[in-house]
């Protein structure tokens, strides 16, 4: 017996208990598959590019490390960028090595983030709970550092605010093996678990033509094949001079975002371990007199992608425009590409694989017409993804989820 | 390719540019005028093969400016195309979703802070501002009220 | 309020979460409350997924325009009585975003407007961290 193919639409959002940010997805289905996408945003706005306006050049990195909580050192470095350019400023040898190490702190710690929500969108709730333990540490070296678990406040026009205390970096060292040791123990369970490989592999596709057209940067791109990264194409800080690899995959399927993020966190240890022992000695920050007249770019790799930001000055001390573009803007819209066509259970991880920081982007979600049902809200959609897990598990015969060492 | 051959190329479609300026090594000004950049967009997008960023929009004294932001990844150059729209009362461009879908939201929110047109664009809808916002109440240009802090 | 009302909102507070338009940051610090480190389901504290089920609402963020209306319809849905609590400084007085042009207000600025009376307490900080946002749920709940 056929089943009616009447047009139905589903609804994700607004606000679901685990899924921080607002968003409203509209999904319309036929059956069970995604047929079309509308999102809607604006909850998330709050006007940031005119309040630069009214704030003077070093007043405004933190203003924008409050545009997301979790690329909070990525938009200040890459603002700062722009207006030492403009300026023709160069920082300090140190204040570069203390800039790499915090950013590559902070893709350490949002990584992991992403792998326990991952994990609790597909029903493993112990990968959630195991990785948010583990990322505590890399909080607390953080705190130590600059004083706040997020919104680190250490980047200014010139240099650096805060200098690592030369004391304490033995002690970051030994915290980093620990957190790496741990990480392995997760990488392992998580990439070796069949369930897992069979429940990620091939879901969610974005090919490497459709991540072309929608311009999608950072671990969603390079699942895809598309082989760019701002650190290694336009080195900024202290990236050229340390020894790193950029991952790629070529499948762009959930699985493969998986992958490219999890070796990217321990290319991020490497990283900062590098840079901790050849920390150079010398001053953190260097004097700044006016910025000119003129127009700049600053551009800088976030977790997600790649924090864009343009600044024009007329020569006063307050910039004429400004304007922010963060990594979610262009990897969310390719949603589109990699969820049409796709079965309804596997929306939310879908949507969770592009790692979507709303705050980024303005989320907002309310998509609805007078006319249109709502046959079932995030809730539903989640309980639906986790209970394919469950089915899968139960037809191989498994009878537990899997078991750490 | 290298920074003279990408020079070489940019060259080739001088007929259609005002002028190329260049601020920094790597960040290149493309300036042409708006019937133009429909034109120059898909040159750098589908022959030079630069990746689209984000396109900006700016309240100039006698104009409007639309910045298309392109990145060159193999030599870490940005390419910027710099769009200038004389008319102010009625101002419009070419969109150029069509060929860049990655382009449909950042043409969308010029449209709602700004006010610019976009023509043939596939999905002209609200997309930052609140579904109660005014109409004809644009926050990015000059003369925008500023709420008074309270 | 009566007494096993009282009871039951002091001793095990469920909670609902909104993002009234925040940056992310407070509402991690929230999630956090829940993780090994700091677990607050060993207090009777649980995060919960509708607001008719909630005692207590944490709200985090600047309520924008366009949150406005469905923040106070979240508000009219949760059970009666119950606890707004304002979590970070831009839930508490908007903090760097105060110029803004979409920004609607503080968050008891927006619940007061259909409700004088509702109760609301303040967590400040940005982001507060969550032994702050704990104490504060405690303190508050003490204080009823």
């Amino acid at each position: 017996m056929k089943i009616s193919l009447k047009k139905s639409v589903l609804a994700i959002g607004p606000f679901h208990p685990l899924q921080e940010e607002m968003e409203f997805f509209q999904l319309t289905v036929d059956g069970e598959i995604v047929t079309d996408i509308d999102v809607r945003l604006s909850y998330n706005h709050r006007g940031i590019e005119k309040i630069s306006e009214t704030m003077q050049f070093d007043q405004i990195p933190f203003l924008v490390s409050r545009i997301c909580g979790i690329c909070s050192a990525s938009h200040p470095l890459a603002y700062i960028q722009a207006v030492e350019e403009l300026a023709g400023i160069i920082p300090p040898d140190r204040a570069r090595y203390v800039r790499t190490i915090i950013n590559e702190l902070e893709r350490l710690h949002s990584h992991i983030l992403w792998v326990g929500l991952a994990g609790h969108f597909i029903g493993y709730d112990t990968v959630f709970m195991w990785a948010w333990k583990y990322r505590e540490p890399v909080l607390d070296i953080l705190e130590k550092i600059t004083g706040n678990r997020n919104n680190y406040g250490n980047v200014k026009v010139g240099g650096c605010r805060e200098d690592i205390d030369d004391a304490i970096i033995a002690e970051i060292l030994k915290e980093l093996d620990k957190i790496e040791k741990k990480m392995d123990m997760i990488t392992k369970a998580v990439l070796d678990d069949p369930i897992l490989q069979a429940r990620l592999k091939g879901v969610g596709v974005l090919t490497k033509q459709d991540a072309i057209l929608y311009a999608v940067t950072g671990p969603t791109a390079r699942a895809s094949g598309v082989d760019i990264d701002v650190r290694r194409d336009d080195p900024y800080a202290a990236y050229g001079e340390l020894d790193w690899k950029v991952i790629t995959q070529t499948k762009g399927d959930v699985f493969a975002k998986a992958v490219v993020r999890l070796l990217e966190i321990f290319e991020s240890i490497k990283i900062v371990r590098q840079a901790l022992k050849k920390l150079p000695k010398g001053p953190i920050s260097v004097e700044v007199k006016q910025i000119p007249a003129g127009e700049a770019i600053g551009h800088a790799e976030a977790p997600r992608g790649e924090t864009f930001h343009y600044v024009r000055s007329d020569g006063g001390n307050r910039p004429v425009r400004h304007k922010v573009r963060a990594p979610s803007y262009v990897n969310v819209p390719s949603f589109k590409a990699s969820c049409i066509g796709a079965n309804i259970s596997d929306v939310t991880i879908t949507l969770a694989a592009v790692d979507p920081c709303y705050s980024c982007t303005e989320r907002l979600a309310v998509v609805g017409g007078a006319d249109s049902k709502v046959l079932c809200d995030g809730r539903e959609l989640l309980r639906l993804s986790r209970s394919k897990t469950e089915q899968m598990r139960k037809q191989a015969g498994f009878k537990e989820g899997f078991k750490f060492e | 390719m290298t920074y003279e051959q990408l020079k070489e190329k940019i060259n080739s479609i001088s007929d259609k540019l005002i002028k190329v300026e260049q601020t920094s090594p790597k960040r290149l000004y493309l300036l042409c005028e708006s019937e133009n950049a429909y034109k120059v967009n898909r040159f750098v997008f589908e022959d030079l093969k630069a990746r689209f960023v984000v396109a900006t929009g700016i309240d100039s004294d006698n104009c409007y400016e639309i910045i298309y932001h392109f990145s060159y990844d193999q030599l870490g150059t940005f390419l910027n195309v710099k769009a200038f729209i004389r008319d102010r009362n009625n101002p419009h461009i070419e969109s150029i979703t069509p060929f860049i879908p990655g382009a449909e939201w950042t043409e969308r929110e010029i449209h709602d802070i700004l006010g610019v047109e976009f023509k043939n664009h596939p999905n002209m809808k609200k997309l930052i501002l609140a579904d109660n916002w005014p109409d004809g109440k644009h926050p990015i240009k000059k003369d925008y009220e500023y709420k008074k802090l309270k | 309020m009566r007494w096993w009302k009282k009871v039951a909102l002091k001793k095990s507070p469920w909670v609902f979460h909104v993002n009234a338009g925040a940056c992310n940051n407070c509402d991690i610090e929230i999630v956090d409350c829940i993780t090994p480190r700091f677990d607050v389901e060993r207090f009777g504290v649980k995060l919960v997924g509708s607001p008719r089920h909630a005692d207590a609402l944490l709200v985090t963020g600047v309520v924008t325009e366009q949150v406005t209306p469905r923040l106070q319809e979240v508000y009219r849905q949760t059970a009666k009585p119950c606890v707004v609590f304002a979590i970070g400084a831009c839930a508490c007085d908007r903090g760097i975003f105060t110029p803004g042009y979409h920004v609607a207000g503080p968050v008891d600025k927006v619940i007061r407007e259909i409700d004088p009376n509702a109760i609301i307490a303040y967590v400040p900080g940005c982001p507060p961290k969550p032994e702050a946002i704990i104490s504060g749920i405690v303190k508050a709940l003490k204080a009823l």
